[in-house]
């Protein structure tokens, strides 16, 4: 799997680099600046972009920028973003054309490699790899939200790995559940949030998330 | 032209007309003041009557204060004030006692008095108001009520012709020419009056404004008072970051290098052990940095330096529970430190919503207006919220304080709540100069006088070969110096009348400037 990596600060993106080889990732290109980053996007075309926001030479915004710009030119580009902070509203604009293969991820998150290495092909097969704490500022500011308050603790919990990205099967490891014990439950979310029932992962994830952008 | 506009024209004199009676009004009254003044001072200070005069005085202030508010609301002219700010009360020393010079005394009451006697006595403001009610009546005040004198005399002084009554002192003529003299007043009204309203401004700005001395004295006062908050909130920030830094993020890093130490030990004896003192380690770098974001997030927040103000009160508005509402209309990026007041004015506001106020929606205003930064923030809450009470909106009031800031808050029982902080961009534009605005009020008072009287109507008569001298200077003069007087007369008025045009013109452009 052919990997593009934006990073601008060397040792994180040495042992990113070394991290992803060593789980059998090609990393094509390694760039530290906004406009390297988009002409490595456009030239290399890989199967997944692993971004950091912040970036030389402005060191504002330069990565999601260039990672933004390069989907509108490659259409569903699967692109993970990863920061030092997550905002609800950087999720939203990388969200906003709703074609999946979009991941937002704290930077503390590579510290498990397992775990990141899994949102990365999540990621490159077109789901979705959502921060807990994007989900968890997601929720918080819905709180006020009158079908949020019907699901039950159980179905809360579902609800929050789903919007992350996760699979049923995954889900069901996590809360120590069955699949079929997960699938009943987010009937029961999809049915309490009016949401149309869906049997592809992706597209129930995103039904999810923009249900909870929905303000 | 049609009628209506013909009515609001009509209005406009008629409303002009009243104002300029009322301040004419006015400028009796400031001669009686002036009266009451002169005799409180010579009372005080030739007899020693010295408890007379801060209630002169007050009587003066409370006078100029109501030219002021007329003059902004009717002239048009922004009038600052001048006065030094009031001296604070005496503070006993340790024994109990009130020092004063070389005396000392049981209870603040003497010193106090003496503060503010000596704080009255040497504010050239305290003159400068007993000077224009002095003039007052003489300049603004003869020239903005001249069309309603001129009708009142002329009427007054054809009526008492008319029917005879007397004629001990009306003898401005026989009731032809009073009718004329109140007609001539009539036509020209709609042109006099207002202007007469509008140099009456501009005769008060001239002295009743702070002189650049006074001005100066003020800005330092208040500067010094904001940077002293400022300093001290800064300081207060400061010892908040490095507890949290020492009591957070420190500690732990601590605790990580420890854990990753201990783990070295065991690494050969007790592989397994090692590897959960690793794991945790891990943990609590999680942890660690969290904090660090928090921290981070109250000093500047990075979507703030990311985004700009904009997108950043945008991702708080994502953030906050309320359904938030947000309009910005900037042309550019504000300068940094601006930025960083308003959006924590905002968000403190908004957590004032969310806390106090039970409010469920909330609408953000960003706009530039003038050269300030405008902000609104309302809510559909409880209402109630006063500035005294809690310490968040004194907070606020406090940080935009050091950018010559304002917060005006409107949250009556009930609600809705708004509160406006403005937020200046740039510099606090510099009124105009004192002699600028002096030489404006002389140069529209007088230009007329020289122009007309003694310079084209003379030359009227002396073309047309008149005998009547009346009062006009040139032409009781000996022949060969009848013409060069008329010229200059007309070369003067005009010269002043350009000059009071050109300066009007440079300090509207001025404050045009300002405000762009």
């Amino acid at each position: 799997m052919r990997v593009v990596l934006a990073e601008d600060l060397h040792l994180l993106r040495e042992g990113l680099v070394h991290l992803l080889r060593a789980h059998g990732f090609d990393v094509v290109a390694a760039v530290e600046s906004g406009p390297d980053l988009l002409e490595a996007l456009i030239r290399d075309r890989p199967d997944v972009a692993v971004v950091d926001v912040r970036l030389p030479p402005t060191f504002t915004d330069e990565g999601l920028q260039a990672a933004l710009a390069a989907r509108e030119r490659i259409p569903g580009l699967p692109i993970l973003v990863l920061s030092q902070h997550v905002e609800q509203l950087y999720a939203r604009e990388l969200l906003a054309d709703g074609s999946g293969g979009i991941g937002y991820l704290l930077k503390d998150r590579v510290f498990n490699g397992e775990q990141f290495v899994d949102a990365v092909r999540r990621v490159a097969a077109g789901g979705t790899a959502m921060d807990p704490e994007v989900i968890a500022k997601l929720l918080a500011s819905n709180a006020r939200n009158e079908p949020l308050s019907r699901l039950t603790p159980r179905e809360r919990d579902v609800l929050e790995l789903m919007a992350e990205g996760r699979s049923n099967a995954a889900i069901g490891q996590r809360l120590y559940l069955s699949e079929s014990a997960v699938g009943k439950h987010t009937a029961g979310i999809f049915t309490k949030l009016g949401l149309v029932p869906s049997d592809d992962d992706n597209r129930r994830v995103l039904a999810v998330l923009a249900f909870l952008n929905r303000r | 032209m049609d009628l209506k506009r013909l009515g609001t024209a009509g209005g406009e004199t008629l409303k002009a007309l009243a104002r300029g009676t009322a301040l004419l009004c006015v400028a009796v009254l400031g001669q009686m003041v002036a009266a009451v003044m002169l005799l409180a001072a010579t009372l005080s200070f030739g007899l020693g009557l010295v408890f007379l005069f801060p209630p002169a005085v007050r009587l003066t202030r409370a006078t100029t204060r109501l030219e002021r508010r007329l003059a902004r609301e009717w002239s048009g002219v922004k009038i600052e004030e001048p006065y030094q700010p009031a001296p604070l009360p005496p503070v006993p020393q340790a024994d109990g006692w009130y020092r004063d010079g070389r005396n000392l005394y049981k209870t603040p009451r003497i010193p106090a008095f003496n503060r503010r006697l000596k704080w009255m006595t040497t504010d050239p403001a305290t003159w400068r108001d007993f000077a224009y009610l002095l003039i007052g009546f003489w300049s603004g005040g003869l020239l903005a009520g001249a069309p309603a004198l001129f009708v009142l005399f002329g009427l007054g002084g054809g009526m008492v012709r008319f029917t005879e009554v007397g004629t001990a002192y009306v003898e401005w003529g026989n009731w032809h020419s009073g009718l004329l003299w109140a007609g001539l007043a009539l036509i020209t009204a709609p042109w006099v009056a207002p202007w007469g309203v509008r140099m009456h401004g501009q005769i008060a700005n001239s002295l009743l404004a702070p002189t650049e001395k006074a001005r100066l004295a003020r800005r330092v006062d208040h500067l010094a008072r904001t940077r002293g908050e400022v300093v001290d909130s800064q300081a207060a920030e400061l010892r908040r970051i490095e507890r949290d830094l020492h009591d957070g993020a420190q500690a732990r890093l601590v605790a990580i290098g420890m854990t990753i130490g201990a783990a070295e030990q065991l690494v050969d004896s007790d592989p397994n052990a090692a590897k959960a003192l690793l794991t945790k380690a891990r943990e609590a770098s999680v942890t660690a940095l969290h904090e660090l974001r928090q921290v981070v997030r109250g000093i500047h927040p990075p979507v703030l330096a990311e985004r700009g103000l904009g997108d950043a009160v945008r991702a708080l508005a994502l953030d906050s529970p309320l359904r938030t509402h947000v309009t910005v209309d900037l042309p550019g990026r504000p300068p940094v430190p601006v930025e960083s007041a308003a959006y924590f004015a905002i968000s403190e506001l908004l957590a004032n919503a969310v806390r106090h106020g039970d409010a469920t929606e909330a609408w953000i205003d960003i706009s530039q207006r003038g050269g300030n930064l405008r902000i609104s923030v309302t809510d559909d809450g409880q209402g109630g919220a006063d500035p005294a009470r809690g310490t968040g909106l004194s907070g606020i009031e406090r940080r935009i304080a050091a950018f010559d800031g304002v917060l005006a808050l409107n949250s009556p029982p009930g609600g809705p709540t708004t509160a406006v902080v403005e937020l200046p961009l740039g510099t606090v534009p510099v009124p105009v100069p004192t002699w600028r605005s002096v030489t404006i009020a002389v140069g529209w008072t007088l230009c007329w006088l020289p122009l007309f009287p003694q310079g084209l109507v003379p030359m009227v008569f002396k073309i047309l070969d008149v005998r009547e001298k009346s009062w006009f200077l040139a032409l009781h003069l000996p022949e060969p110096f009848q013409w060069p007087v008329i010229a200059g007369m007309i070369v003067l008025g005009g010269s002043l009348f350009t000059a009071a045009a050109v300066l009007t013109a440079q300090q509207k452009r001025a404050e045009e400037g300002a405000c762009g």
